[in-house]
């Protein structure tokens, strides 16, 4: 089976650039440029320069122990929470603000659902100087006010998508309906593997420094690059397809994609998308979605801002569909209760996206003392509003 | 013979394609609202189908699709109105919609439904020609559906020459860099685009559209293209209306005399 992108964009028959003739110059110039621009050894250097210097990488991987004896396996963290701005988000956006600099942008634009994909392309813009506008649902602004604060001290103009669910769907529509009415001095940073070709690939290639450490720091553990399980969760998919990317062709690796069920699979309140959705198109690309017989997009739910959105990025409708990738459902109270959990063993407090895939060690089946790898993509500074509501329940909980 | 062939045959200028959402401001508004336009004397009538994502759209008709929505439209119901409409009028009618309707639909399902109902041409702005041309071309023959296609400022000449070969209807010119609405008026930058478009030659005739909403910019966009399209200012004075008839009337009068 082969899971890499073909020519035209497709990871079997999901992805493709379903665009308005609107973005077809900015996408177009984007796809035939971005394989030679991030292949030129100049961009590589600066690249893995900041990689090192500014964002911190590697990032430790974390033998979790305490985590490890509660589910009687051997449980590694990779620790995205510690990268610089708290989260994997800013792999992709050095990388595409490097590429925007060498296309001969001026401007950014970007959407943002929990806001650490705004506050690590505010962060970018600040450090090399250009302007920056970031789409936020009102929704999310409300419930992520610390980041909307931090992407306002970096210089970035926060504007409100009011149409829809007011969540991260919609600041991509306004994104994107930015994006044509500028199509030559602004470059749109996408902050997951969706939208149309080139961005899930190129996406999915920033991120790929996730899996490429791991390969690199399991060995240290375990004598094998070669965990047998790893989990990542799943919105649009970014961190998910950085940390499965190294691993795809190896089969005996087990790919667990963790969704959001928001207040459960079936409860009309969810995120759920690869189990509640059909094959469709949102934002430029095919691939699973939340929708009704009539090709309405259905807004979604969930408690974490990041994985609040309808679709999935199409690699990771393509892995679920063959069966290279299975998917494990989290709901809010679920997720929010792993956070717990692994804050009093670990003292990590985790951001809810990640927590959904701590959550998930409780549904899955496994092997004693088989060696697992989660992706701990954020850290949870900026859902402390939500944490606190729950201070009490789980006073304690370990 | 097609209809929209028999009118850009009879009529080579001045053609006033209306853009409409169907469902908008009433659920049951659609028939009345083309039967107005088809007395009024619009020469062909863009139906759109409200959708909850429209990419293209501007906030005009993004509310008005919500609000279509919310009225209860579906697609069902839509082609059971156009059906309705078409047996009052000979106008030709195009359907406006995103792919993913098509694609829910099933395509072929919705080709034949579309094609009962008496529409005549479908503009699907994301389905990229190279799809259509790929996976489509021929089940839109089979169906004798038409297709028109989006050119921007920003399209290169050789796509527009290749747009121009694969269409089989019009040519939608958009005016900008531009979502959908109104604005101030036409500029240098995009008389020059007009003027550049025209001396090409294509084979389809061209209509402009994004940005037109009067009198003077419909005249001025008529001076470099077959015709032009007005939706959101036509929306704009539907949302406002008391009687549908007569602010239709009103409306494509004060475009065509001023």
């Amino acid at each position: 089976m082969n899971y890499a992108v073909d020519s035209k964009g497709f990871y079997g028959i999901f992805g493709g650039a379903y665009i308005p003739e609107m973005l077809q110059y900015n996408v177009e110039q984007l796809r035939s440029e971005y394989l030679k621009i991030i292949h030129e050894p100049a961009f590589q250097s600066e690249f893995n320069y900041l990689l090192k210097h500014y964002v911190g990488r590697p990032s430790p991987l974390y033998e979790a122990k305490r985590l490890s004896d509660k589910y009687k396996a051997r449980i590694f963290l990779k620790r995205e929470d510690l990268n610089h701005t708290g989260a994997h988000k800013i792999n992709n956006t050095i990388g595409q603000i490097l590429l925007a600099e060498r296309l001969g942008k001026k401007r950014i634009i970007a959407e943002t659902g929990a806001g650490q994909h705004g506050v690590a392309t505010a962060t970018v813009c600040a450090l090399k100087n250009l302007e920056c506008v970031v789409y936020m649902g009102s929704v999310d602004i409300e419930r992520q006010a610390p980041n909307v604060a931090r992407m306002r001290m970096l210089g970035a103009r926060v504007v409100p998508a009011t149409s829809g669910s007011q969540t991260l769907k919609d600041a991509t529509n306004e994104a994107i309906r930015d994006w044509i009415q500028h199509p030559e001095d602004t470059h749109y940073i996408i902050g997951s593997v969706v939208g149309p070709h080139p961005y899930p690939d190129m996406v999915a290639r920033f991120q790929s420094v996730i899996s490429a450490e791991i390969r690199e720091q399991l060995p240290e553990y375990t004598g094998s690059p070669d965990p047998d399980t790893i989990m990542a969760c799943v919105g649009g998919g970014s961190n998910a397809a950085g940390t499965f990317y190294h691993y795809l062709d190896k089969e005996k690796v087990r790919l667990v994609a963790v969704e959001a069920a928001g207040e459960g699979i079936h409860s009309g309140r969810s995120a759920a998308t690869s189990i509640l959705g059909s094959v469709g198109i949102i934002h430029g690309s095919k691939t699973l979605l939340m929708q009704t017989a009539d090709g309405q997009i259905i807004e979604p739910h969930s408690i974490s801002a990041g994985l609040d959105y309808p679709g999935i990025g199409p690699l990771h409708a393509h892995l679920i569909r063959t069966g290279r990738a299975e998917v494990i459902a989290i709901t809010d109270e679920e997720a929010v209760k792993a956070a717990f959990v692994l804050t009093r063993l670990e003292g990590i407090i985790p951001a809810l996206e990640s927590a959904h895939a701590l959550a998930a060690l409780d549904q899955m089946q496994y092997r004693p003392g088989e060696n697992i790898v989660i992706c701990l993509s954020g850290r949870g500074d900026k859902d402390l509003a939500t944490y606190m509501k729950y201070l009490d329940t789980y006073e304690s909980i370990v | 013979m097609s209809r929209l062939f028999d009118l850009f045959a009879r009529k080579q200028g001045g053609i006033l394609n209306i853009y409409f959402t169907a469902g908008f401001p009433g659920l049951e508004d659609t028939v009345p609202i083309i039967k107005a336009l088809s007395d009024a004397g619009a020469d062909l009538v863009e139906i759109g189908i409200p959708y909850s994502d429209p990419l293209a759209d501007g906030p005009t008709i993004q509310a008005s699709g919500q609000a279509a929505l919310k009225n209860g439209m579906t697609l069902d119901l839509l082609f059971r109105q156009v059906a309705q409409a078409r047996a009052y009028t000979s106008m030709p009618f195009i359907l406006m919609g995103y792919f993913n309707q098509v694609l829910q639909f099933g395509e072929e399902n919705f080709l034949s439904r579309a094609k009962e109902s008496g529409v005549d041409a479908l503009i699907l702005p994301d389905l990229p020609v190279e799809e259509y041309e790929l996976h489509y071309r021929s089940l839109f023959g089979k169906y004798g559906m038409d297709i028109a296609f989006l050119i921007t400022p920003q399209t290169p000449e050789a796509r527009i020459r290749h747009i121009d070969q694969v269409s089989n209807s019009f040519i939608y010119m958009v005016s900008s860099n531009a979502i959908t609405g109104a604005k101030a008026g036409i500029d240098d930058y995009q008389e020059a685009y007009f003027r550049r478009i025209s001396a090409m030659g294509l084979k389809n005739p061209r209509l402009i559209g994004f940005g037109i909403s009067n009198k003077a910019t419909f005249d001025q966009a008529c001076r470099f293209a077959q015709g032009a399209i007005i939706g959101s200012a036509f929306i704009n004075a539907l949302a406002g209306s008391k009687d549908l008839a007569s602010t239709v009337s009103q409306f494509i009068g004060q475009v065509r005399q001023g």
